[in-house]
């Protein structure tokens, strides 16, 4: 191959990344559903139907009719969608539930249907981190998955580069630390010395339901109940693992370089079979 | 197999179980001679595990003869203090000894690096911490890198011993993932087991669920609709896909050869993608369970399958080829990284690090089960045993996935596709193997007298490969570590469950 060839392949395969987010955001695979809602109001009294389903024990109701669902322990299986004989749980289709506050992702209670997003960092911090934010990422009990996800933000199709967050080798090159896993024990040193070794002022993303709270490992004593058992956490991005598109709008959200509520989304909120935008 | 005895070991297919009384029981040093007999008759240890009793640790042995697609298992006595080591003999029992030791403080006499696995007694330690080998010697020195590595990837150390730029000695410790998996499956299954296997390595997803739902099974005496086992086959393809994609993408990265890397990159992900066509997951979560899976494809999903399929296969093939044909690339995989063919077969490696050994080791084909039965494809093999290879053999297992699926698709037979478990038997042992897209994919479960878990074993891939991997890098400059390490891509977590 000589190199003429390379850029003319690259000439052909031309601009890939997504225009996403000045452009509309890709939708969800059709069939993965997106965050929550939870209509605590239209339970029906002594009912247990989605608790019963819940594997991971992330539903509980607690009297009074009461519901409490917590997206940061969510595995998005959507059993309780089907279970429901109310219609109280169901699928927004929306990408965003990103959030700062480990409470704002328990669901159900009136005023509290829907993950309240992400508010950006306080204008000291944005100053400081806004156009460049570096970060350093630990895998404590990960899966895997949850970091090839994370590294496909760097590809060509997501780019995270050009909002100016860079994935770094160091803590101390870094500004703050992404963590995945539940914080399994034989990590917690490492873990600490790694967050220790960040310069403040520093920030703590976990990212996925065994960063949040443990996730389906929730209970087993070789973990702790997520990253903020060790460290202090300063945004969540649930899910099982977070689709890229959760990441980088928790990412950009706690940046504040997304404008509050713009849903240039299709109001359907994800495309039917055939209509989707897949990006990788 | 006229060879083999049958009363010293019960044989049986893969994803077939048989009654715990029906193990054949022998003394421990007894079950190593047997078990060392076999290996030498060109067996493979699949699995070498303990299981607990009041009055001692019995041992399991769960060997695979590929050339008979036949499995064989054998069982101790119940033990209390030690027995001489099969590693002694046979080098790939090493860890495995460990392990069993580790667990069960059953000592494998003879041992000669006796030290834990993983770790797990002392909260709060790493698990790290010990003892490693060491080289003596004026121009020697030490480099220890981990457990948090540059990238975005799993912890684990690593422990070299460098003369100069060349590496005599790669040890590897890992354990810093533990999630106290298989402790929890005791009394199982429970209402979290299935989706637990989905992460027991994070991007095995599938081949893992598959294993399990397989073994669970064949405890119920069970088989699920045809249509769930086709299904299963072509989530799995799609598994391998993206993942040796991604992998002959992070080689060329790590040789500097960007245009594949770029392009891998993005081509993985719209296989990713299609696995969440298939189920909403990228990564296949809650797709496979016990009795079958939790979706169907409806024909408009499988025409849209089939054409994004094929169109990024068409990417694939082009980016695959740039690196093929780069000179560059050719002198920085060749001859760098090699494990010959006698020792991967002494090591008991797998999957495509095996193949790019020469040996001809695939589930799918040795020990067909499922859909596996019905449809085969070409066992893609290469000689070498060098990064060259290992990347070869992920690229020809690319080309044959996508052609397997480009048939497959349009096969499925009709039917539903998940039908109601009825309970497990009781006292019964089974083993269900898959081959994931790291190698062979090991689930042993042994059920008690109410049809409970007593003991679930899993052996993923990566268990057999490490060693290999520290193998590989004896007599290499400690700057091919990365390139080297990419060409085996081993999960931590799976090592360490």
């Amino acid at each position: 191959m000589f190199v003429i060839d390379t850029f003319l392949h690259r000439l052909k395969r031309g601009r890939e990344t997504m225009a996403y987010p000045k452009g509309p955001a890709p939708a969800l695979p059709d069939r993965h559903g997106g965050s929550l809602r939870v209509d605590g109001a239209k339970c029906v009294e002594g009912c247990d139907a989605c608790v019963a389903v819940c594997a991971p024990q992330a539903i509980v109701r607690p009297g009074a009719g009461g519901i409490a669902l917590d997206l940061g322990r969510c595995i998005f299986c959507a059993e309780c969608v089907q279970a429901c004989p109310a219609g109280a749980i169901t699928q927004t289709g929306d990408h965003r539930m990103a959030a700062r506050r480990r409470e704002d992702l328990v669901l159900g209670a009136p005023g509290q249907e829907e993950v309240r997003l992400a508010a950006a960092l306080d204008d000291k911090l944005r100053r400081l981190f806004g156009r460049s934010l570096r970060l350093r990422q630990v895998s404590a009990g990960g899966s895997g998955a949850e970091e090839a996800d994370l590294n496909v933000l760097g590809t060509i199709g997501w780019d995270l580069g050009r909002f100016g967050i860079q994935f770094v080798a160091s803590p101390r090159h870094a500004d703050g630390l992404v963590i995945t896993g539940p914080a399994s024990r034989n990590m917690e040193l490492a873990l600490r010395k790694t967050w220790e070794a960040v310069p403040e002022p520093k920030i703590v993303i976990a990212v996925g339901a065994e960063a949040i709270s443990g996730g389906v490992f929730a209970g087993h004593p070789q973990v702790h109940a997520g990253a903020a058992s060790v460290v202090p956490v300063d945004l969540f991005i649930p899910g099982w693992p977070p689709h890229p598109l959760t990441i980088l709008d928790g990412l950009l959200r706690l940046l504040g370089r997304l404008e509050e509520d713009r849903r240039d989304r299709d109001p359907q909120g994800h495309g039917a079979l055939g209509q989707e935008r897949p990006v990788n | 197999m006229s060879t083999l005895n049958a009363t010293e070991f019960a044989l049986l297919d893969n994803v077939a179980g048989l009654d715990w009384a029906e193990v054949p029981e022998c003394t421990g040093p007894e079950l190593v001679r047997r078990t060392a007999a076999e290996l030498a008759r060109g067996g493979r240890l699949c699995a070498w595990f303990g299981v607990p009793e009041p009055a001692g640790t019995r041992i399991v042995a769960v060997l695979a003869f590929d050339a008979d697609n036949t499995l064989a298992v054998a069982r101790s006595v119940p033990l209390n203090v030690g027995y001489p080591a099969l590693t002694l003999e046979h080098a790939g029992a090493h860890l495995f000894e460990r392990e069993l030791w580790e667990q069960h403080a059953i000592r494998p006499e003879g041992h000669p690096w006796l030290k834990p696995v993983r770790r797990t007694d002392e909260a709060g330690t790493a698990p790290s911490m010990g003892e490693f080998f060491r080289v003596e010697g004026r121009e020697v020195h030490e480099v220890a890198v981990g457990p948090v590595h540059a990238g975005i990837i799993e912890p684990g150390h690593f422990r070299f011993q460098c003369a100069g730029e060349e590496v005599l000695h790669l040890e590897i410790a890992l354990g810093y993932q533990h999630r106290g998996i298989e402790e929890a499956l005791t009394g199982g299954p429970h209402p979290l087991t299935a989706s637990q296997m989905e992460v027991v390595a994070g991007d095995v997803s599938i081949a893992h669920a598959t294993a399990h739902a397989m073994l669970v099974e064949a405890l119920a005496g069970s088989e699920p609709p045809l249509r769930a086992q086709w299904l299963r086959a072509v989530a799995l393809e799609l598994e391998r896909l993206a993942n040796h994609t991604g992998d002959l993408g992070a080689l060329a990265n790590d040789v500097a050869f960007l245009p594949t890397s770029a392009a891998c990159g993005k081509i993985r992900g719209d296989f990713l993608n299609l696995t969440a066509l298939v189920c909403g997951n990228r990564f296949g979560r809650g797709l496979v369970r016990p009795g079958g899976c939790r979706h169907d494809l409806e024909p408009a999903r499988i025409a849209q399958l089939g054409d994004r399929l094929k169109s990024a296969m068409a990417e694939a093939e082009r980016a695959s080829a740039w690196l093929w044909d780069a000179a560059t690339v050719r002198a920085r995989f060749e001859d760098v990284g090699t494990v010959h063919a006698a020792q991967a077969a002494e090591l008991g490696l797998v999957g495509p690090a095996a193949r790019a050994c020469g040996l001809v080791r695939d589930v799918r084909y040795t020990h067909p089960a499922g859909w596996h039965r019905l449809a085969q494809m070409p066992v893609a093999v290469w000689p070498g045993g060098d990064v060259f290879a290992r990347a070869r053999v992920r690229w020809l297992e690319v080309q044959r996935s996508g052609e397997f699926l480009g048939e497959q698709l349009s096969a499925g037979p009709e039917g539903p596709v998940r039908e109601k478990l009825p309970g497990l038997l009781p006292d019964r042992l089974a083993v269900a193997l898959v081959e994931g897209w790291r190698g062979e994919v090991c689930h042993v479960a042994l059920t008690d007298s109410a049809g409970r878990f007593r003991r679930y074993k899993i052996v993923d891939p990566s268990f057999h490969n490490w060693t290999g991997l520290a193998l590989a890098l004896r007599g290499q400059a400690i700057s091919d570590f990365p390139v080297c390490n990419k060409s085996f891509n081993l999960s931590y977590c799976g090592f360490d469950l």
